[in-house]
This record gives C-alpha cells, sequence and structure tokens, in this order.
C-alpha cells in the first residue's frame, strides 16, 4: 500500500527567501488547510460517517442481528435501507458496522503505527547491526501477503473479537510504515541538533521522541492515516471469508452474509451496496484527506 | 551483481523459513485438538473411513514424537512435495488440489496485475499533465484504491451479470460443459473470466495511476527537469526523461503491491464462485480442512517470493543505476 | 554592451504579500566580462540570476527591462523566452552534481537535448570532444550514466554541456559551493578559459564567495536586500570599496585566498530587513553606521568613478 498517498517528499519548510518562524508556520497551514477541498471534502466525509457510527446506534433499539421486521424488503420509510431474507434492519447492522469499522481501522491502523514507526525509528537512528536486522525483519514481513498470513492464523481461532482481530491485522501490516520512516529519521538523525542531542548524552528514545519525530510530525500523521485506512480493508477482507469476528457486525460480515444467502441472485442490491459504499467513503475520503494534508504541509505541492 | 540477488535470496529464503515454521507451528500451538476439530466437520458416514482418517491425521501430526522430531518430519514431508491428505476431498493429495486451482487464479492474477499496471501507468502520466484532468483522475483514482475487491465484484457481477445479464457471474466455466479443447468450452472459459478480470482490473487500476502521477510529479520537479528547462528543452522531452524515470520505482511498487492484488484475487474468486485457490481456501475454511489450507498457504508464500525475485531481477536490467554499479563499471 | 539590465523588479509571491527579492536593479555588462555578483543570502543575487534565464513558478516579473545584445530580453514571458535560452542565455545550476537524467548516459541526454534545440548532434560532436578534452575529461564520459562520474567530473560536463552552443551570456550560479578548495579553482580557471575561448561572450558568476570571485572575476558586484549597492572592477571592491556594506563585507572577510560561510556576517551587527515590507530609502540604513536623514530616500546608484558605481549618498 505504500505507493497509494503522495509520498510526502523531503519537505523544506523555507523555501521562500525569507526566514520562517514556527508561530508563522502554524498560521501557514492552518491558511491553507482552510483552503484545500481535498481535505475539507475527506475530512467532513469521514466525521460524518465518524458521527454517524457514534452516535448512530443509540437511537436503534434492537440488536443489530435481530430479526425485527418482514423479511426481504426493499429500501422504505419504516426501514431505510431495506431489511434482509432474515427480516434484519439493514439499516441498524450499517451504522453498527460503521462503528466497528472504525474501531478495527483505529485498532489495528494504530497497532501497526506503534510497531512500524518503533521498528522505523529505531532502525533508521541506530544504524549498523540493528538496522541490518530490523530491516531484514522488516522484508521479510513484507513479502508475507499479509491476507492469506491471517487468514491460515485466524482460521484456527475458536472464538474471534475485533480486538484479536486487530492485533493480528497490525502485526501483519506495519513493514512499509517502517520503511518509510527508516528513511526519513535516517535523513534527520544526521542532522546537527540530533549530534548535538546526542553528544549531550540523551538517552536514543529521549532524542527519538523529542527532536526526530516532531519534525516530521506530518509525516507520521499521514502514514496513520493510510494504516488505519488499510486495515478497514484488510478486516473487510478477514470478514468476508467468514474469519470476522464472531457474532459481531461489521461492514465485512454484512457483506459477507449478503453473499452467503445469495442476495446477489435474489436483487436484493440494498444488501450489499451500503456496506461497500460505507467502507469505500471512509477510506476512499481517508485518502483523499491525505493527499489534502500533502499539499497542505508540504509547500512544494501547494499552488497560489 | 551476485552479492545483490544473494542477499534478496537470503530474504526470500528466510521468509520461506518463516512462513514454513508458522504454518508447522499454528496447529500444535493454537488451543484445541486440530485432528478432532477437523474430522468434526468431515462429512463422513462411514465409520470406517472415519477411522482410517483419524489414524492417518494423527500420524501425519506425529502428535507423540518430540517437538523438533516433528518439525524435522514437516521439513521432510515438504520436500517430497507431500502437503497432506484433504478431509473434504479425503483421500486427494493436497497438492494435487491445490495445482488443480492455480491455473484459474493465474488466469485472474497475471493478465489483471499486468495490463493495470501498463494502463495505469499510462493513466497517471496523463493525468500529471493538466490541472483539470488531475483533479478528476486523482480522486477517482482513490475511490478505486479504497473499494474492497469484493464490493466492486459484487457490483458488477450484478449490473452486467445480473441485471444487464449479459456475462455469467459463477464458476469457471459452464456446468454443463466438460472440459475439453474445444470452441465452446474456450468461449465459456473466457466469458466466466471476464467479469473476475474486469473487477480486479479496475480496483488495481487506480492506485497504479496515483502511484505514476505522483512519481511523475516529483521526477518533473527534479534538478534534470529545471535543468533542461532552464537551457530550453521543450516539455515533450522533458516529460519523456520523466515517464521512463517514473517506471522504474513503480517496477518496484510492483512488488510491493503484489500481496494486495493477490488478496484482491482471492477475493474476487469468491464472488464468481471461481475455481481459483481463492475459492478453495473459502471452502477449506467451511470445511476445516487445515491441510488445504495450509499447503494453499504455503503454496501462495511461494509464489510471492518467486514473483518478487523475478521483478528484482527484472529491476536490475531495467535500471541503468543497478545495472552499471552491479557490472562494475568503473566509478 | 552585452547585457543590458535597466530597473528590473522581480517578486517573490507568498501568501502574505510580495516579496520584493529584486527591486529596481539596473546595470550593464560589457563583452568579454566577467561578473562576480556577490552579497549575503537573501540579498536576491540568484533571483537575479534566474530572472535572466528563467523565473520560476512564484517569481513574476514586475517592471524593468532587459537587453541582451541589443535586443529585448522577454523575461516575463516563459514562451518568449525559450529560443533565447540556451544559443543566447545558457545556465550552469548550483546543483549541477544532480543535473544529468541519471537513467541516461550523458552523451545520449547532449544529444537529446542539442536535437530538441535545432542543432544536429553530428555537427558539434567533435567540438563537443573538444572541449571535454579541454577540461580534462576523458570523451569516453559520453557513454557513461552520471552515477559513474564523480561530483567534479559531473560538474565539468555540465560546463561544457552548457556552454556548447557558444552562449553570449552565462549564468554560473554558486557553482563552486558543492566543491572542494582546489576543484574550486580548477572550474573558476575553466570558466575564465572558456570567456577567452569565446565560448562565451560574458559571465555573471553568483556567489558568496568573495575570496573566489575576486581571483576570476573582472568586475565585481555586490547586493544587498534586492539592491545593487556597489559595481565595480574586482580589484577596487576588495582594496578601495566605497559603499559603508561593501566596506564592512570585505572588513569581514578573514583575509583575501579562505572563505567565508554563507549565511549572516559575524562582522554586521543587525539582519537584513525582510523584503515582504521593505523599508524605505537606503536599506543598509539600520545597519550602517554612517546613516543620516537623507538615507530616507533612495540613494541612486551613481558612476563615482570610471566603471566603479556606488548606492549611497555618503559616497556620491
Amino acid at each position: 500500500m505504500s505507493e497509494i498517498a503522495g509520498a510526502p517528499g523531503a519537505a523544506d519548510p523555507a523555501g521562500g527567501p525569507e526566514p520562517t518562524t514556527t508561530e508563522r508556520k502554524t498560521s501557514e497551514v492552518l491558511h491553507f488547510a482552510v483552503r484545500n477541498p481535498k481535505l475539507l471534502i475527506g475530512l467532513g466525509i469521514v466525521l460524518s460517517l465518524l458521527l454517524l457510527g457514534i452516535f448512530g446506534p443509540f437511537f436503534i433499539d434492537q440488536d443489530p442481528n435481530e430479526y425485527v421486521g418482514p423479511k426481504s424488503q426493499p429500501p422504505n420509510g419504516e426501514y431505510w435501507f431495506g431489511t434482509t431474507s432474515f427480516g434484519q434492519d439493514v439499516w441498524a447492522q450499517f451504522v453498527y458496522g460503521l462503528r466497528s469499522t472504525f474501531l478495527i481501522g483505529a485498532f489495528g491502523g494504530g497497532v501497526a503505527f506503534v510497531i512500524g514507526t518503533t521498528v522505523g525509528f529505531v532502525a533508521g537512528y541506530k544504524g549498523g547491526i540493528v538496522d541490518e536486522i530490523l530491516n531484514m525483519l522488516t522484508n521479510v514481513v513484507l513479502v508475507l501477503p499479509a491476507l492469506v498470513v491471517l487468514i491460515v492464523i485466524t482460521a484456527y481461532l475458536e472464538v474471534r473479537g475485533v480486538f484479536i482481530q486487530g492485533v493480528f491485522i497490525g502485526l501483519t501490516s506495519w513493514p512499509w510504515a517502517a520503511r518509510a520512516v527508516r528513511s526519513q529519521a535516517l535523513s534527520l538523525a544526521t542532522r546537527d541538533y540530533v549530534d548535538l542531542a546526542r553528544l549531550s548524552g540523551r538517552r536514543t528514545w529521549r532524542i527519538i521522541t523529542t527532536e526526530i519525530a516532531p519534525n516530521m510530525s506530518s509525516y507520521l500523521v499521514m502514514s496513520f492515516i493510510l494504516l488505519f485506512g488499510g486495515s478497514i480493508l484488510i478486516a473487510a477482507g478477514l470478514d468476508f471469508i467468514g474469519l470476522g469476528p464472531s457474532n459481531g457486525v461489521s461492514l465485512g460480515l454484512m457483506l459477507e452474509s449478503a453473499m452467503k444467502w445469495s442476495s446477489l441472485y435474489l436483487g436484493m442490491w440494498w444488501w450489499f451496496i451500503p456496506p461497500g459504499l460505507g467502507i469505500t467513503m471512509i477510506v476512499g475520503s481517508l485518502y483523499i484527506l491525505n493527499v489534502g494534508l500533502d499539499e497542505v504541509f508540504n509547500p512544494k505541492l501547494r499552488e497560489l | 551483481m551476485w552479492r545483490y540477488i544473494g542477499r534478496k535470496l537470503f530474504v526470500y529464503l528466510l521468509t520461506f523459513v518463516i512462513a514454513v515454521t508458522i504454518n508447522w507451528m499454528i496447529p500444535r500451538f493454537m488451543p484445541g485438538d486440530p485432528v478432532r476439530s477437523m474430522l468434526s466437520r468431515a462429512s463422513v458416514g462411514n465409520p470406517e473411513a472415519l477411522e482410517r482418517m483419524n489414524e492417518y491425521y494423527t500420524g501425519v501430526f506425529g502428535l507423540d514424537t518430540p517437538l523438533h522430531e516433528q518439525y524435522l518430519s514437516f521439513w521432510a514431508g515438504l520436500f517430497r512435495g507431500d502437503l497432506g491428505i484433504s478431509v473434504m476431498l479425503f483421500p486427494q493429495p493436497v497438492l494435487d488440489i491445490i495445482l488443480r486451482s492455480v491455473p484459474y487464479t493465474l488466469a485472474l492474477l497475471v493478465p489483471a496485475i499486468l495490463l493495470s499496471w501498463i494502463v495505469g501507468n499510462r493513466i497517471g502520466a496523463f493525468a500529471a499533465r493538466k490541472k483539470l484532468l488531475d483533479n478528476t483522475i486523482l480522486p477517482v483514482g482513490y475511490i478505486l484504491t479504497a473499494m474492497p475487491y469484493m464490493w466492486l465484484a459484487l457490483l458488477l457481477a450484478w449490473s452486467l451479470g445480473i441485471v444487464a445479464d449479459v456475462l455469467p457471474t459463477a464458476n469457471g466455466y459452464s456446468p454443463s460443459l466438460r472440459p475439453e479443447f474445444s470452441w465452446l468450452f474456450i468461449s465459456s472459459l473466457i466469458s466466466h473470466w471476464f467479469l473476475p478480470f474486469l473487477s480486479m482490473f479496475i480496483v488495481a487500476l487506480g492506485g497504479w495511476a496515483i502511484g505514476m502521477r505522483n512519481m511523475i510529479i516529483y521526477e518533473l520537479e527534479a534538478d534534470y527537469s529545471n535543468y533542461l528547462q532552464a537551457l530550453g528543452a521543450p516539455t515533450r522531452l522533458i516529460r519523456r526523461y520523466a515517464f521512463r524515470n517514473a517506471m522504474l520505482p513503480q517496477i518496484t511498487g510492483l512488488a510491493v503491491q503484489l500481496g494486495t492484488v493477490l488478496s484482491g484475487a482471492l477475493l474476487t474468486e469468491i464472488v464468481f464462485n471461481y475455481p481459483g485457490l481463492g475459492t478453495l481456501i473459502l471452502q477449506a475454511l467451511n470445511n476445516r480442512d487445515f491441510f488445504v489450507l495450509q499447503g494453499t498457504f504455503l503454496f501462495v508464500v511461494v509464489g510471492v517470493l518467486i514473483a518478487n525475485f523475478i521483478i528484482d531481477i527484472v529491476y536490475v536490467l531495467v535500471d541503468p543505476r543497478t545495472r552499471v554499479q552491479m557490472t562494475g563499471g568503473a566509478a | 554592451m552585452t547585457l543590458r539590465v535597466n530597473d528590473l523588479k522581480v517578486y517573490y509571491q507568498t501568501l502574505r504579500g510580495d516579496v520584493h527579492a529584486l527591486d529596481g536593479v539596473t546595470f550593464d555588462l560589457a563583452d568579454g566580462e566577467i561578473m562576480g555578483l556577490a552579497g549575503e543570502s537573501g540579498c536576491g543575487k540568484t533571483t537575479l540570476g534566474k530572472s535572466l534565464i528563467r523565473l520560476d513558478s512564484r517569481m513574476r516579473h514586475v517592471g524593468g527591462t532587459v537587453e541582451l545584445d541589443g535586443k529585448d530580453v522577454p523575461i516575463g514571458d516563459d514562451r518568449a523566452m525559450v529560443p533565447l535560452r540556451y544559443h543566447e542565455i545558457s545556465l550552469i545550476p548550483q546543483y549541477a552534481m544532480s543535473a544529468l537524467n541519471p537513467t541516461r548516459k550523458i552523451g545520449r541526454m547532449i544529444n537529446d537535448l542539442l536535437r530538441a534545440r535545432g542543432v544536429r548532434p553530428a555537427d558539434i560532436a567533435d567540438e563537443l570532444r573538444r572541449r571535454l578534452e579541454l577540461v580534462g575529461l576523458d570523451t569516453d564520459v559520453l557513454d557513461r550514466f552520471p552515477i559513474e562520474l564523480s561530483g567534479g567530473m559531473k560538474q565539468r560536463v555540465v560546463m561544457v554541456m552548457s556552454t556548447l552552443l557558444n552562449p553570449s551570456l552565462l549564468i554560473a550560479d554558486e557553482v563552486t559551493s558543492a566543491l572542494d578548495v582546489s576543484t574550486q579553482r580548477a572550474v573558476a580557471e575553466s570558466l575564465v578559459e572558456f570567456r577567452d575561448r569565446e565560448y562565451i561572450k560574458s559571465m555573471v558568476f553568483v556567489t558568496h564567495d568573495i575570496s573566489l570571485v575576486y581571483q576570476m572575476a573582472d568586475t565585481i558586484m555586490v547586493m544587498y536586500a534586492g539592491h545593487i549597492v556597489e559595481k565595480a572592477p574586482a580589484s577596487t571592491i576588495i582594496n578601495a570599496p566605497r559603499h559603508p556594506y561593501t566596506q564592512m563585507l570585505i572588513s569581514a572577510l578573514p583575509e583575501v585566498g579562505t572563505t567565508t560561510e554563507q549565511g549572516r556576517l559575524e562582522g554586521i551587527p543587525g539582519t537584513p530587513p525582510g523584503l515582504l515590507n521593505p523599508p524605505t530609502g537606503c536599506r543598509f540604513k539600520e545597519r550602517c553606521p554612517l546613516a543620516f536623514e537623507k538615507c530616507n530616500e533612495r540613494p541612486p546608484l551613481v558612476e563615482i568613478e570610471p566603471g566603479h558605481l556606488a548606492a549611497c549618498w555618503k559616497t556620491g
């Protein structure tokens, strides 16, 4: 997934002929942020879906998997997104599904982010044999196809939850983030102020967290967003194969049951269109939001 | 040259060993008795056959021997090409079952990857030209890469297969035909192949277009582009250089994306009930046939490693920088 | 007269308004003249160098004219500049080390460029080889990729490539800053040699390193905050500068023959003014020990003795 986002190039903060202070830079970033349609549209869609996922379930009384209504109803006034072959409310499932989709994105993406940035920072900063070993580890995990590994691992689990799913997704999808962070850290680690910190005897992780990480914070934010989106897609794939959380609700599980109960051949489009659309909108908006962020943070990409 | 290839080979070999080890460990260290849980689902009416299977699988797992012996005999079996015997299709060897499915998966995967790569690169290069194009192609590209493979597959199957009713939406060929070398059979193969192929092609397209667009913009800002512009070189020449140089990282991207596209192929196959590895995995899961599942896993890993290695070699041959460094030209 | 720049104004567009990087610059460059263009970073010297060949996307031509060999140079019109580029005005960029396409053999890149500029590579092949040998390169560099060459070799290839069509004006932008001292000298000598052999008619040599430019340039022009402060024969600038800024700049040099680091000069208290809303009058007045009332008006650049121009009320 590394090629997806606009790889933020080595962002030279001071492009102009005059010096820029941090304060000025912040206001400049804001200035561009509120004028960047990609950022605004992406953020708008993600936030509204997030709000729907957080608050929507409070307005739904029944369990989303409960058989509440007439079977196989197309969308109507009472069941906005129609009902399944069993009379489950698709809208209720969709709203709950959004919630768990964000959850798995945050969780899987979070685990991958922590592993990826840690490995990347340590490899890039320490160099030498540590770098060699971590790099090799990264390459090994990188070439293993994540979904297939996940299928084999989760197939043996008797009970599956969102938590376990997130951990496993995180464990398999961190490598490209580690690579990206490593190359950035590598270039930052040779800067003067880092040398200074090192000479003054500060501990490695202190230097990383206080000197290196803040200087690539925008880069880290963008990496996290990509990992977030990637986790959602992988989780949806697992759910679709039938390895989703047991007795849970998720957009991927909705697709699975729609497929399993032949909604396709019964012409029940309202069963399989909403979950896929939800995933596409969340992940697509995240990606577009990311491009917007890149344009805002990277002076080279700004338009005047 | 050899050093580089040796290094790569070492990583791939290491990956293979790790994959095999994972494969060996999972059934042994996961909670529960794999043999029992496997056979509990096996629909075997005949108690005698069940007895035979039980005996066989306990023997294969070698659960009564020490762990390191189990591990070694696992490897030994692997080198004999023995991936075990299937539960759901007892007593067919897993390897045979997998080999039957592989051609279908490859038939989807290889054309989908190559064509989406070629077309996506073209589109991306085109998008980098004009602001207007960029502002339309870029969001479309991102939305395509954000689509779950199976969802686009469902949409295509529904719209082109069910509503418009122009293409078949399930199986590798018409169930009324038997595999043979005839026009009828081949046309059936192709018409069944088309929708799953199309759906993979479309999803993969977006990623390549975006990657290419970003790489080209990066190259157009490179020093050599600026220099040529200052010397009045026409945009055509500068673009040609940028395109060629941007292609090189896209080749590496091919290796990086392989896992994702492969996963996409598996999911797409399931939607279309296409008789490749994806559908096989689903069947294995539903029947708790862990031998087939794990055999497929190993097979896929080996395939990915080989493909990666091929891409590495191609890259070395195509990029003059690595080529020159490796043949030891004067510095 | 090769180059005549008259009241040239080029601004950088930024969010907070225009940065007046070149604010009314007037000077002449004679046939055969090598002019060193010096000043602190941010004084507008690089902007001036770029303006003469290609404005980057954020630069805007606000006013003033440029003439080369009696013909107008339409610097604000990117398209109209194309015929002049390379043929009449050429550039050795600051980034010469990375100016070559990394995936193309050097000879092929040169041929691509020549063909694109309407020159048959075969017509010029012998000359190309001669010039490569002149700068001490083996002609088989043409069959090499840039990665196979050292930094100094790439620099020399770019020098030859940029001047192959005998341009009237060559802009050399900080060409020596990435090189070690002995290579710097060699590059500077080659450029003088190019002028002597009439490969180039005249040259603007942008640098922050006055001591290097002193050794090779005929004249030196000093800029400060978007204005020209002084222009004179090189020895005059070094030995008898008249403008207070130039005097302080020269006295801040440790001694002639060593190099100064780019950036702020320790010897002069204060920093150059911001160019977003530049102060009226003389731009050096805040830091100038001699400043008086009149300095609130902009001092004109006047010839105080033949060939020596300065912009200061005290020298006028």
